[in-house]
Protein backbone atom coordinates (compact mmCIF):
# COMPACT_ATOMS: atom_id res chain seq x y z
CA UNK A 1 0.00 0.00 0.00
CA UNK A 2 2.91 2.24 0.68
CA UNK A 3 6.55 1.98 -0.63
CA UNK A 4 9.24 4.31 -0.33
CA UNK A 5 12.40 4.34 -1.70
CA UNK A 6 15.35 6.51 -0.77
CA UNK A 7 13.14 9.67 0.42
CA UNK A 8 15.19 12.43 1.23
CA UNK A 9 13.74 15.88 1.96
CA UNK A 10 16.12 18.62 3.11
CA UNK A 11 14.72 22.32 4.20
CA UNK A 12 17.10 25.33 3.55
CA UNK A 13 20.14 23.40 4.86
CA UNK A 14 18.81 20.91 7.49
CA UNK A 15 18.44 17.31 6.17
CA UNK A 16 14.77 16.75 7.60
CA UNK A 17 14.58 12.47 5.86
CA UNK A 18 17.87 11.16 5.06
CA UNK A 19 17.08 8.34 2.78
CA UNK A 20 14.34 6.49 4.33
CA UNK A 21 12.58 3.34 2.72
CA UNK A 22 10.13 1.17 4.39
CA UNK A 23 6.92 -0.29 2.75
CA UNK A 24 3.62 -1.26 4.60
CA UNK A 25 1.20 -3.85 3.32
CA UNK A 26 -2.46 -3.50 2.41
CA UNK A 27 -4.72 -3.84 6.00
CA UNK A 28 -1.78 -2.84 8.24
CA UNK A 29 -1.47 -0.92 11.28
CA UNK A 30 2.01 0.22 11.49
CA UNK A 31 3.34 3.17 14.28
CA UNK A 32 5.54 5.97 13.17
CA UNK A 33 7.86 6.65 16.44
CA UNK A 34 10.53 9.48 16.85
CA UNK A 35 11.56 12.17 19.29
CA UNK A 36 9.96 15.27 18.32
CA UNK A 37 11.66 17.01 15.07
CA UNK A 38 12.75 13.16 13.97
CA UNK A 39 10.87 13.68 10.81
CA UNK A 40 7.49 11.91 11.28
CA UNK A 41 5.37 14.57 10.10
CA UNK A 42 8.03 15.27 7.13
CA UNK A 43 7.52 11.77 5.98
CA UNK A 44 3.17 12.18 6.62
CA UNK A 45 2.97 15.42 4.60
CA UNK A 46 5.15 13.61 1.56
CA UNK A 47 3.07 10.78 2.00
CA UNK A 48 -0.14 13.00 1.39
CA UNK A 49 0.79 14.78 -1.49
CA UNK A 50 1.33 17.71 0.64
CA UNK A 51 5.20 18.44 -0.26
CA UNK A 52 7.12 16.76 -2.77
CA UNK A 53 10.34 14.78 -1.23
CA UNK A 54 13.71 16.15 -2.32
CA UNK A 55 14.97 13.03 -4.03
CA UNK A 56 14.00 9.20 -3.98
CA UNK A 57 10.43 7.55 -4.32
CA UNK A 58 7.43 7.31 -2.54
CA UNK A 59 4.09 6.06 -4.05
CA UNK A 60 0.68 5.26 -2.23
CA UNK A 61 -1.88 2.22 -3.46
CA UNK A 62 0.38 2.19 -6.50
CA UNK A 63 0.19 6.02 -7.64
CA UNK A 64 3.90 7.90 -7.36
CA UNK A 65 3.31 10.75 -5.11
CA UNK A 66 4.98 13.24 -7.25
CA UNK A 67 3.89 12.38 -10.73
CA UNK A 68 0.33 11.51 -10.16
CA UNK A 69 0.09 13.30 -6.91
CA UNK A 70 -4.10 13.99 -7.64
CA UNK A 71 -4.58 10.20 -7.95
CA UNK A 72 -2.25 9.61 -5.08
CA UNK A 73 -4.37 11.95 -3.14
CA UNK A 74 -7.98 10.20 -3.97
CA UNK A 75 -6.59 7.41 -1.88
CA UNK A 76 -5.81 8.96 1.11
CA UNK A 77 -7.26 9.98 4.11
CA UNK A 78 -4.86 12.55 5.94
CA UNK A 79 -4.97 13.75 9.25
CA UNK A 80 -2.67 16.57 9.87
CA UNK A 81 -1.12 17.28 13.45
CA UNK A 82 -3.33 19.27 15.70
CA UNK A 83 -6.33 18.84 13.08
CA UNK A 84 -6.81 21.49 11.71
CA UNK A 85 -10.63 22.71 10.31
CA UNK A 86 -12.57 25.73 9.00
CA UNK A 87 -13.81 26.87 12.58
CA UNK A 88 -16.28 28.79 10.85
CA UNK A 89 -17.96 25.32 9.40
CA UNK A 90 -20.35 23.32 10.82
CA UNK A 91 -19.63 19.66 11.44
CA UNK A 92 -22.05 18.32 8.75
CA UNK A 93 -21.42 20.99 6.52
CA UNK A 94 -17.46 20.75 6.31
CA UNK A 95 -17.65 17.34 6.25
CA UNK A 96 -20.35 17.67 3.19
CA UNK A 97 -18.07 19.90 1.71
CA UNK A 98 -14.70 17.81 2.09
CA UNK A 99 -16.74 14.83 0.22
CA UNK A 100 -17.42 16.29 -2.11
CA UNK A 101 -14.00 18.17 -2.30
CA UNK A 102 -12.39 14.63 -2.72
CA UNK A 103 -14.93 13.38 -5.58
CA UNK A 104 -17.87 11.50 -3.77
CA UNK A 105 -20.64 12.23 -5.73
CA UNK A 106 -24.43 13.05 -5.70
CA UNK A 107 -26.40 11.30 -3.00
CA UNK A 108 -23.39 9.52 -2.04
CA UNK A 109 -22.17 12.24 -0.31
CA UNK A 110 -25.20 12.54 2.18
CA UNK A 111 -24.92 8.67 2.80
CA UNK A 112 -21.08 8.75 3.20
CA UNK A 113 -21.26 11.35 5.59
CA UNK A 114 -23.86 9.98 7.98
CA UNK A 115 -21.57 7.19 7.84
CA UNK A 116 -18.95 8.51 8.84
CA UNK A 117 -20.83 11.07 11.53
CA UNK A 118 -21.79 7.96 13.26
CA UNK A 119 -18.72 5.81 13.00
CA UNK A 120 -17.02 8.97 14.90
CA UNK A 121 -19.95 9.23 17.29
CA UNK A 122 -20.46 12.85 16.12
CA UNK A 123 -23.90 12.56 15.35
CA UNK A 124 -25.26 15.03 18.36
CA UNK A 125 -22.89 17.44 17.11
CA UNK A 126 -23.48 17.44 13.44
CA UNK A 127 -25.20 20.75 13.22
CA UNK A 128 -22.56 22.64 15.70
CA UNK A 129 -19.94 25.13 14.98
CA UNK A 130 -16.56 23.00 14.84
CA UNK A 131 -14.93 26.45 16.66
CA UNK A 132 -17.57 25.60 19.59
CA UNK A 133 -16.36 21.97 19.76
CA UNK A 134 -13.99 20.48 22.55
CA UNK A 135 -10.58 19.02 21.26
CA UNK A 136 -11.34 15.49 21.43
CA UNK A 137 -14.86 16.54 19.15
CA UNK A 138 -12.31 18.25 16.73
CA UNK A 139 -10.12 15.42 16.58
CA UNK A 140 -12.71 13.00 15.53
CA UNK A 141 -14.44 15.62 13.05
CA UNK A 142 -10.92 15.13 11.22
CA UNK A 143 -10.60 11.45 11.88
CA UNK A 144 -14.46 11.48 9.74
CA UNK A 145 -12.89 13.79 7.03
CA UNK A 146 -9.96 11.59 6.31
CA UNK A 147 -12.27 8.95 6.19
CA UNK A 148 -14.83 10.34 4.23
CA UNK A 149 -13.85 9.17 0.82
CA UNK A 150 -13.38 5.83 1.51
CA UNK A 151 -9.58 5.87 1.05
CA UNK A 152 -7.57 2.86 0.71
CA UNK A 153 -4.94 4.07 3.16
CA UNK A 154 -5.54 6.70 6.32
CA UNK A 155 -2.79 8.28 7.22
CA UNK A 156 -2.72 10.00 11.02
CA UNK A 157 -0.08 12.22 12.28
CA UNK A 158 -0.71 11.86 16.45
CA UNK A 159 -3.87 11.15 16.53
CA UNK A 160 -4.52 11.01 20.11
CA UNK A 161 -1.88 13.88 21.17
CA UNK A 162 -3.44 16.45 23.81
CA UNK A 163 -6.93 14.27 24.42
CA UNK A 164 -7.95 13.42 28.06
CA UNK A 165 -7.33 9.29 28.53
CA UNK A 166 -10.63 8.58 27.92
CA UNK A 167 -10.72 10.21 24.77
CA UNK A 168 -7.97 8.38 23.95
CA UNK A 169 -9.27 5.31 24.59
CA UNK A 170 -12.36 6.32 22.11
CA UNK A 171 -9.76 7.21 19.62
CA UNK A 172 -7.70 4.04 19.91
CA UNK A 173 -11.10 1.71 19.31
CA UNK A 174 -11.77 4.00 16.41
CA UNK A 175 -8.53 2.61 14.76
CA UNK A 176 -8.49 -0.49 15.96
CA UNK A 177 -12.33 -0.44 14.32
CA UNK A 178 -10.65 1.21 10.57
CA UNK A 179 -8.08 -1.02 10.42
CA UNK A 180 -10.88 -3.82 9.08
CA UNK A 181 -11.34 -1.77 6.02
CA UNK A 182 -7.69 0.97 5.92
CA UNK A 183 -4.41 0.48 6.29
CA UNK A 184 -3.38 2.88 8.36
CA UNK A 185 -0.16 4.80 9.35
CA UNK A 186 -0.20 6.62 12.35
CA UNK A 187 2.41 8.34 14.76
CA UNK A 188 2.41 8.94 18.26
CA UNK A 189 4.60 9.54 21.31
CA UNK A 190 2.73 7.63 23.23
CA UNK A 191 4.42 4.14 23.33
CA UNK A 192 1.49 2.27 25.23
CA UNK A 193 -0.62 3.42 22.45
CA UNK A 194 1.76 2.58 19.67
CA UNK A 195 2.42 -1.30 21.24
CA UNK A 196 -1.47 -1.46 21.50
CA UNK A 197 -2.54 -0.95 18.28
CA UNK A 198 -0.23 -1.69 15.85
CA UNK A 199 1.50 -4.57 13.86
CA UNK A 200 4.46 -3.27 13.17
CA UNK A 201 6.41 -0.21 14.40
CA UNK A 202 9.33 2.10 12.67
CA UNK A 203 11.52 3.96 15.18
CA UNK A 204 12.45 6.96 13.70
CA UNK A 205 15.14 9.37 14.71
CA UNK A 206 16.74 12.41 12.95
CA UNK A 207 15.84 11.43 9.56
CA UNK A 208 16.94 7.75 9.72
CA UNK A 209 15.16 4.30 10.25
CA UNK A 210 16.47 2.41 13.66
CA UNK A 211 13.95 0.80 13.56
CA UNK A 212 11.08 -1.18 11.35
CA UNK A 213 9.65 -4.54 12.92
CA UNK A 214 6.80 -6.18 15.32
CA UNK A 215 6.64 -4.75 18.76
CA UNK A 216 7.30 -7.95 19.58
CA UNK A 217 10.50 -8.49 18.14
CA UNK A 218 11.83 -4.91 19.09
CA UNK A 219 11.32 -5.82 22.82
CA UNK A 220 13.45 -9.05 21.82
CA UNK A 221 16.01 -7.67 20.38
CA UNK A 222 16.74 -5.35 23.34
CA UNK A 223 17.02 -7.61 25.57
CA UNK A 224 17.54 -10.55 23.26
CA UNK A 225 15.44 -12.41 25.25
CA UNK A 226 12.88 -11.80 27.92
CA UNK A 227 13.20 -12.01 32.16
CA UNK A 228 11.64 -14.05 34.31
CA UNK A 229 10.70 -12.98 37.99
CA UNK A 230 10.89 -15.90 40.44
CA UNK A 231 9.94 -15.55 44.30
CA UNK A 232 10.76 -18.94 46.13
CA UNK A 233 11.14 -20.29 50.11
CA UNK A 234 14.03 -23.02 49.33
CA UNK A 235 16.49 -24.39 51.71
CA UNK A 236 19.25 -23.74 50.02
CA UNK A 237 19.76 -20.89 47.70
CA UNK A 238 22.68 -21.03 45.98
CA UNK A 239 22.04 -25.13 45.38
CA UNK A 240 18.63 -23.64 44.13
CA UNK A 241 20.06 -20.84 41.90
CA UNK A 242 22.34 -23.84 40.38
CA UNK A 243 19.93 -26.01 39.83
CA UNK A 244 17.28 -23.83 37.94
CA UNK A 245 20.11 -22.29 36.01
CA UNK A 246 20.22 -26.17 34.20
CA UNK A 247 16.74 -25.68 33.52
CA UNK A 248 16.44 -25.50 29.12
CA UNK A 249 16.03 -21.98 28.32
CA UNK A 250 17.65 -20.35 30.80
CA UNK A 251 20.84 -18.19 30.44
CA UNK A 252 21.80 -16.28 33.70
CA UNK A 253 20.16 -16.31 37.07
CA UNK A 254 20.77 -13.54 39.89
CA UNK A 255 19.56 -13.55 43.12
CA UNK A 256 18.15 -11.70 45.64
CA UNK A 257 17.17 -12.01 49.31
CA UNK A 258 13.72 -10.39 50.33
CA UNK A 259 13.00 -11.77 54.10
CA UNK A 260 12.60 -15.69 54.34
CA UNK A 261 12.31 -15.30 50.51
CA UNK A 262 14.47 -15.98 47.48
CA UNK A 263 14.23 -13.43 44.59
CA UNK A 264 15.44 -14.33 41.21
CA UNK A 265 15.87 -12.96 37.96
CA UNK A 266 16.55 -15.62 35.41
CA UNK A 267 17.20 -13.98 31.57
CA UNK A 268 16.05 -16.58 29.30
CA UNK A 269 17.02 -17.22 25.48
CA UNK A 270 15.03 -15.26 22.80
CA UNK A 271 11.72 -17.53 21.63
CA UNK A 272 11.85 -19.43 24.88
CA UNK A 273 9.28 -19.80 27.64
CA UNK A 274 10.69 -22.08 30.70
CA UNK A 275 8.04 -21.10 32.85
CA UNK A 276 6.58 -24.41 32.78
CA UNK A 277 9.63 -26.40 33.50
CA UNK A 278 10.76 -23.64 36.24
CA UNK A 279 6.69 -24.32 38.10
CA UNK A 280 7.59 -28.44 37.56
CA UNK A 281 11.18 -28.18 39.28
CA UNK A 282 9.87 -26.08 41.87
CA UNK A 283 6.87 -29.19 42.92
CA UNK A 284 9.32 -31.80 42.68
CA UNK A 285 12.14 -29.81 44.96
CA UNK A 286 8.94 -29.17 47.31
CA UNK A 287 9.58 -25.30 46.71
CA UNK A 288 7.22 -22.93 47.97
CA UNK A 289 6.37 -20.41 44.82
CA UNK A 290 5.14 -16.96 45.75
CA UNK A 291 5.66 -15.44 42.28
CA UNK A 292 6.58 -16.28 38.97
CA UNK A 293 5.85 -13.83 36.13
CA UNK A 294 7.55 -12.82 33.12
CA UNK A 295 8.81 -9.08 32.71
CA UNK A 296 8.28 -7.14 30.15
CA UNK A 297 10.06 -5.17 28.42
CA UNK A 298 7.76 -2.02 27.40
CA UNK A 299 8.42 -0.76 24.13
CA UNK A 300 9.51 2.33 25.41
CA UNK A 301 12.85 0.68 26.47
CA UNK A 302 13.60 0.19 23.05
CA UNK A 303 12.71 3.42 22.09
CA UNK A 304 14.74 4.89 24.60
CA UNK A 305 17.55 2.96 23.52
CA UNK A 306 17.33 3.51 19.77
CA UNK A 307 16.89 7.12 19.42
CA UNK A 308 19.13 8.52 22.70
CA UNK A 309 21.94 10.89 21.26
CA UNK A 310 25.24 8.79 22.15
CA UNK B 1 -14.29 22.25 -13.22
CA UNK B 2 -15.88 20.64 -10.64
CA UNK B 3 -13.25 21.01 -7.90
CA UNK B 4 -13.38 24.56 -8.88
CA UNK B 5 -16.91 25.16 -8.17
CA UNK B 6 -16.58 23.41 -5.13
CA UNK B 7 -13.76 25.42 -3.70
CA UNK B 8 -15.14 28.49 -5.15
CA UNK B 9 -18.39 27.96 -3.53
CA UNK B 10 -16.84 27.62 0.03
CA UNK B 11 -14.96 30.95 -0.71
CA UNK B 12 -17.80 32.67 -1.05
CA UNK B 13 -20.15 31.20 1.45
CA UNK B 14 -16.70 31.75 3.73
CA UNK B 15 -17.16 35.59 3.46
CA UNK B 16 -20.80 35.33 4.68
CA UNK B 17 -19.73 33.28 7.59
CA UNK B 18 -17.88 35.49 9.04
CA UNK B 19 -18.20 39.32 10.71
CA UNK B 20 -16.22 40.91 8.16
CA UNK B 21 -18.17 40.47 4.90
CA UNK B 22 -20.95 42.33 7.00
CA UNK B 23 -18.38 45.11 8.83
CA UNK B 24 -17.31 45.65 4.85
CA UNK B 25 -20.99 45.69 3.39
CA UNK B 26 -21.75 48.37 6.09
CA UNK B 27 -19.16 50.34 5.62
CA UNK B 28 -19.10 50.13 1.69
CA UNK B 29 -23.43 50.85 2.03
CA UNK B 30 -22.49 54.28 4.32
CA UNK B 31 -19.33 55.84 1.64
CA UNK B 32 -20.91 54.96 -1.45
CA UNK B 33 -24.73 55.92 -0.23
CA UNK B 34 -23.09 59.56 0.72
CA UNK B 35 -20.97 59.59 -2.77
CA UNK B 36 -24.45 59.68 -4.15
CA UNK B 37 -25.84 61.95 -2.04
CA UNK B 38 -23.00 64.54 -2.37
CA UNK B 39 -23.29 63.69 -6.30
CA UNK B 40 -27.00 64.95 -6.54
CA UNK B 41 -26.53 67.51 -4.16
CA UNK B 42 -23.59 69.16 -6.07
CA UNK B 43 -25.78 68.56 -9.34
CA UNK B 44 -28.34 70.75 -7.33
CA UNK B 45 -25.85 73.31 -6.95
CA UNK B 46 -24.96 73.70 -10.80
CA UNK B 47 -25.79 73.92 -13.73
CA UNK B 48 -25.65 70.13 -15.26
CA UNK B 49 -22.86 69.05 -17.21
CA UNK B 50 -22.30 65.88 -16.10
CA UNK B 51 -24.29 62.95 -15.68
CA UNK B 52 -25.50 61.41 -12.07
CA UNK B 53 -23.26 58.23 -13.35
CA UNK B 54 -20.52 60.36 -14.01
CA UNK B 55 -20.84 62.13 -10.66
CA UNK B 56 -20.58 59.35 -9.00
CA UNK B 57 -18.01 57.20 -10.13
CA UNK B 58 -15.22 60.45 -10.48
CA UNK B 59 -15.20 61.81 -7.03
CA UNK B 60 -12.59 61.71 -4.23
CA UNK B 61 -15.51 59.91 -2.16
CA UNK B 62 -16.01 57.11 -4.71
CA UNK B 63 -11.82 56.63 -5.13
CA UNK B 64 -10.79 56.02 -1.30
CA UNK B 65 -13.45 53.28 -0.46
CA UNK B 66 -12.51 51.71 -3.53
CA UNK B 67 -8.84 51.44 -2.69
CA UNK B 68 -9.59 50.43 0.76
CA UNK B 69 -11.89 47.66 0.31
CA UNK B 70 -9.59 45.48 -2.16
CA UNK B 71 -6.99 44.55 1.63
CA UNK B 72 -10.26 44.32 3.06
CA UNK B 73 -11.78 41.62 1.35
CA UNK B 74 -8.22 39.44 -0.10
CA UNK B 75 -6.43 39.96 3.21
CA UNK B 76 -7.36 36.84 4.83
CA UNK B 77 -8.24 34.05 1.47
CA UNK B 78 -4.52 32.22 1.65
CA UNK B 79 -2.81 34.02 5.26
CA UNK B 80 -5.56 32.67 6.96
CA UNK B 81 -4.93 29.00 5.73
CA UNK B 82 -1.52 29.51 6.58
CA UNK B 83 -2.14 30.14 9.80
CA UNK B 84 -5.04 27.72 10.62
CA UNK B 85 -3.11 25.30 9.19
CA UNK B 86 -6.23 24.26 7.19
CA UNK B 87 -3.99 24.41 3.89
CA UNK B 88 -2.95 20.95 5.02
CA UNK B 89 -6.14 19.33 4.39
CA UNK B 90 -6.68 21.56 1.53
CA UNK B 91 -3.86 20.70 -0.45
CA UNK B 92 -3.55 16.96 0.31
CA UNK B 93 -7.05 16.68 -0.62
CA UNK B 94 -7.41 15.97 -4.67
CA UNK B 95 -7.00 19.45 -6.20
CA UNK B 96 -4.39 21.51 -8.52
CA UNK B 97 -3.36 24.44 -7.05
CA UNK B 98 -4.37 26.51 -9.81
CA UNK B 99 -8.04 25.31 -8.83
CA UNK B 100 -7.41 26.65 -5.60
CA UNK B 101 -5.82 30.02 -6.77
CA UNK B 102 -8.56 30.71 -8.96
CA UNK B 103 -11.47 29.68 -6.68
CA UNK B 104 -10.15 32.28 -4.21
CA UNK B 105 -10.13 34.86 -6.62
CA UNK B 106 -12.91 34.37 -7.93
CA UNK B 107 -14.45 34.15 -4.10
CA UNK B 108 -13.10 37.23 -3.64
CA UNK B 109 -13.91 38.87 -7.15
CA UNK B 110 -17.80 37.67 -6.96
CA UNK B 111 -17.73 39.11 -3.23
CA UNK B 112 -16.46 42.40 -4.93
CA UNK B 113 -18.92 42.39 -7.55
CA UNK B 114 -22.00 41.70 -4.41
CA UNK B 115 -20.22 45.13 -3.22
CA UNK B 116 -21.38 47.20 -6.18
CA UNK B 117 -25.13 45.14 -6.51
CA UNK B 118 -27.15 48.12 -4.37
CA UNK B 119 -25.41 51.04 -5.95
CA UNK B 120 -27.51 50.14 -9.65
CA UNK B 121 -30.64 50.79 -7.14
CA UNK B 122 -29.91 54.92 -6.40
CA UNK B 123 -29.48 55.31 -10.01
CA UNK B 124 -32.82 53.35 -10.85
CA UNK B 125 -34.22 55.04 -7.57
CA UNK B 126 -32.55 58.70 -9.47
CA UNK B 127 -34.70 58.19 -12.77
CA UNK B 128 -37.63 57.48 -10.85
CA UNK B 129 -37.99 60.41 -8.76
CA UNK B 130 -36.27 63.08 -10.67
CA UNK B 131 -37.02 63.75 -14.35
CA UNK B 132 -33.31 63.55 -15.51
CA UNK B 133 -31.60 60.38 -17.15
CA UNK B 134 -29.35 59.06 -15.33
CA UNK B 135 -26.63 58.56 -17.86
CA UNK B 136 -26.71 59.78 -21.25
CA UNK B 137 -27.01 56.13 -22.95
CA UNK B 138 -26.88 52.78 -21.76
CA UNK B 139 -23.37 52.87 -22.80
CA UNK B 140 -22.30 54.83 -20.05
CA UNK B 141 -24.14 52.48 -17.10
CA UNK B 142 -21.87 49.41 -19.14
CA UNK B 143 -19.01 51.55 -19.33
CA UNK B 144 -18.93 52.88 -15.84
CA UNK B 145 -19.47 49.12 -14.76
CA UNK B 146 -17.29 47.46 -16.48
CA UNK B 147 -14.12 49.83 -15.49
CA UNK B 148 -15.72 48.84 -12.00
CA UNK B 149 -15.47 45.20 -12.89
CA UNK B 150 -11.77 45.84 -14.40
CA UNK B 151 -9.89 47.51 -11.66
CA UNK B 152 -11.91 45.27 -9.46
CA UNK B 153 -9.59 42.09 -11.65
CA UNK B 154 -6.75 43.77 -11.32
CA UNK B 155 -6.60 45.16 -7.86
CA UNK B 156 -8.57 42.01 -6.37
CA UNK B 157 -5.47 39.86 -7.91
CA UNK B 158 -2.65 42.55 -6.53
CA UNK B 159 -4.41 41.44 -3.15
CA UNK B 160 -4.43 37.45 -3.47
CA UNK B 161 -1.03 38.21 -4.26
CA UNK B 162 0.28 39.92 -1.21
CA UNK B 163 -1.87 37.33 1.03
CA UNK B 164 -0.21 34.32 -0.42
CA UNK B 165 2.97 35.98 0.67
CA UNK B 166 2.32 35.88 4.42
CA UNK B 167 0.38 34.15 6.87
CA UNK B 168 -0.15 37.69 8.93
CA UNK B 169 -3.18 39.23 7.90
CA UNK B 170 -2.65 42.59 9.11
CA UNK B 171 0.74 41.88 6.76
CA UNK B 172 -0.68 41.16 4.15
CA UNK B 173 -3.37 43.97 4.00
CA UNK B 174 -0.59 46.40 4.23
CA UNK B 175 1.20 45.01 1.37
CA UNK B 176 -2.23 44.51 -0.82
CA UNK B 177 -2.83 48.33 0.08
CA UNK B 178 0.56 49.57 -0.73
CA UNK B 179 0.03 47.46 -4.03
CA UNK B 180 -2.76 48.93 -4.62
CA UNK B 181 -2.12 52.59 -4.09
CA UNK B 182 1.01 52.45 -6.38
CA UNK B 183 -0.95 51.40 -9.21
CA UNK B 184 -3.58 53.93 -8.25
CA UNK B 185 -1.13 56.60 -7.08
CA UNK B 186 0.84 56.31 -10.07
CA UNK B 187 -1.39 58.59 -12.17
CA UNK B 188 -1.30 61.13 -9.86
CA UNK B 189 2.38 61.97 -10.29
CA UNK B 190 1.35 64.56 -12.91
CA UNK B 191 -0.36 66.90 -10.82
CA UNK B 192 2.37 66.08 -8.36
CA UNK B 193 5.36 67.70 -10.29
CA UNK B 194 4.14 69.85 -13.09
CA UNK B 195 7.43 69.90 -14.14
CA UNK B 196 7.48 66.23 -15.57
CA UNK B 197 8.71 65.23 -19.04
CA UNK B 198 5.51 65.27 -21.56
CA UNK B 199 6.61 61.42 -21.89
CA UNK B 200 6.09 59.88 -18.30
CA UNK B 201 2.93 62.41 -18.46
CA UNK B 202 1.84 60.62 -20.99
CA UNK B 203 2.42 57.35 -19.89
CA UNK B 204 0.78 57.94 -16.60
CA UNK B 205 -2.51 59.13 -17.92
CA UNK B 206 -2.72 56.06 -19.89
CA UNK B 207 -2.18 53.59 -17.09
CA UNK B 208 -4.07 55.66 -14.81
CA UNK B 209 -7.63 54.70 -13.64
CA UNK B 210 -9.26 57.83 -12.93
CA UNK B 211 -8.93 58.66 -16.42
CA UNK B 212 -9.83 54.84 -17.38
CA UNK B 213 -13.19 55.78 -15.50
CA UNK B 214 -13.86 59.36 -16.49
CA UNK B 215 -14.08 57.79 -20.21
CA UNK B 216 -15.82 55.20 -19.76
CA UNK B 217 -17.88 56.33 -17.59
CA UNK B 218 -19.16 58.79 -20.79
CA UNK B 219 -19.81 55.82 -22.59
CA UNK B 220 -16.39 56.26 -24.35
CA UNK B 221 -14.92 52.62 -25.34
CA UNK B 222 -11.44 51.74 -25.86
CA UNK B 223 -9.62 48.98 -26.03
CA UNK B 224 -6.39 49.55 -24.42
CA UNK B 225 -7.46 50.03 -20.65
CA UNK B 226 -9.28 46.57 -21.36
CA UNK B 227 -6.12 44.86 -22.42
CA UNK B 228 -4.15 46.23 -19.46
CA UNK B 229 -6.28 45.11 -16.76
CA UNK B 230 -6.86 42.12 -17.95
CA UNK B 231 -3.49 41.27 -18.65
CA UNK B 232 -1.53 42.51 -15.43
CA UNK B 233 -4.85 40.58 -13.51
CA UNK B 234 -3.38 37.44 -15.74
CA UNK B 235 0.38 37.97 -14.46
CA UNK B 236 -0.65 38.91 -11.27
CA UNK B 237 -2.73 35.88 -10.88
CA UNK B 238 0.24 33.69 -12.40
CA UNK B 239 2.56 35.35 -9.90
CA UNK B 240 0.05 34.19 -7.54
CA UNK B 241 -0.18 30.26 -8.16
CA UNK B 242 3.82 30.65 -8.48
CA UNK B 243 3.88 32.60 -4.48
CA UNK B 244 1.81 29.40 -3.87
CA UNK B 245 3.15 26.68 -4.55
CA UNK B 246 6.90 27.63 -4.17
CA UNK B 247 5.47 28.54 -0.30
CA UNK B 248 4.58 24.72 -0.10
CA UNK B 249 7.87 23.40 -1.01
CA UNK B 250 9.96 25.52 1.30
CA UNK B 251 7.96 25.37 4.68
CA UNK B 252 8.35 23.04 7.25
Amino acid sequence: MIEVENLTKRYSGVTALDGISFHVGKGEIVGFLGPNGAGKSTTMRILSGFMPPSSGRASVAGYDVGRESLRAREHVGYMPENVPLYLEMRVTEYLRYRAALKGVRGRKVTERVNDVLELCNLTEVARKLIGKLSKGYRQRVGLADAMVHEPDLLILDEPTIGLDPNQIRQVRDLIRNLARHHTILLSSHILSEVEQTCHRVIIINRGKIEALDTPQNLRQRLRGGGEIRLEIHAANSAKAADELKRIAGIQSVAGDIDGDWHVFHLQTEAGSDPRPAIFHHCVKQGWQVRELTQARTSLEDVFVEMTQPE
Amino acid sequence: MRKLFILFGRELAQYFRSPLAYTVLCFFLVLTGFNFQFGVSSLNLQPLTTTIVEAFFNTVFFWYPFVLVFPLITMRIFSEEYKMGTIEPLMTAPVRDWQVVLAKYLGALVFYIVLWLPSLLYFVIFQNTTEFRAAEAVGAYLGAYAMLLLIGMFYTALGCLASALTQNQIVAAIISFCLVCLMFFMSLISFMTPQISPFLRALTSYLSPIEHMAEFSQGIFDSRPVVYYLSLTIFTLYLTLQVFQSRRWRTA
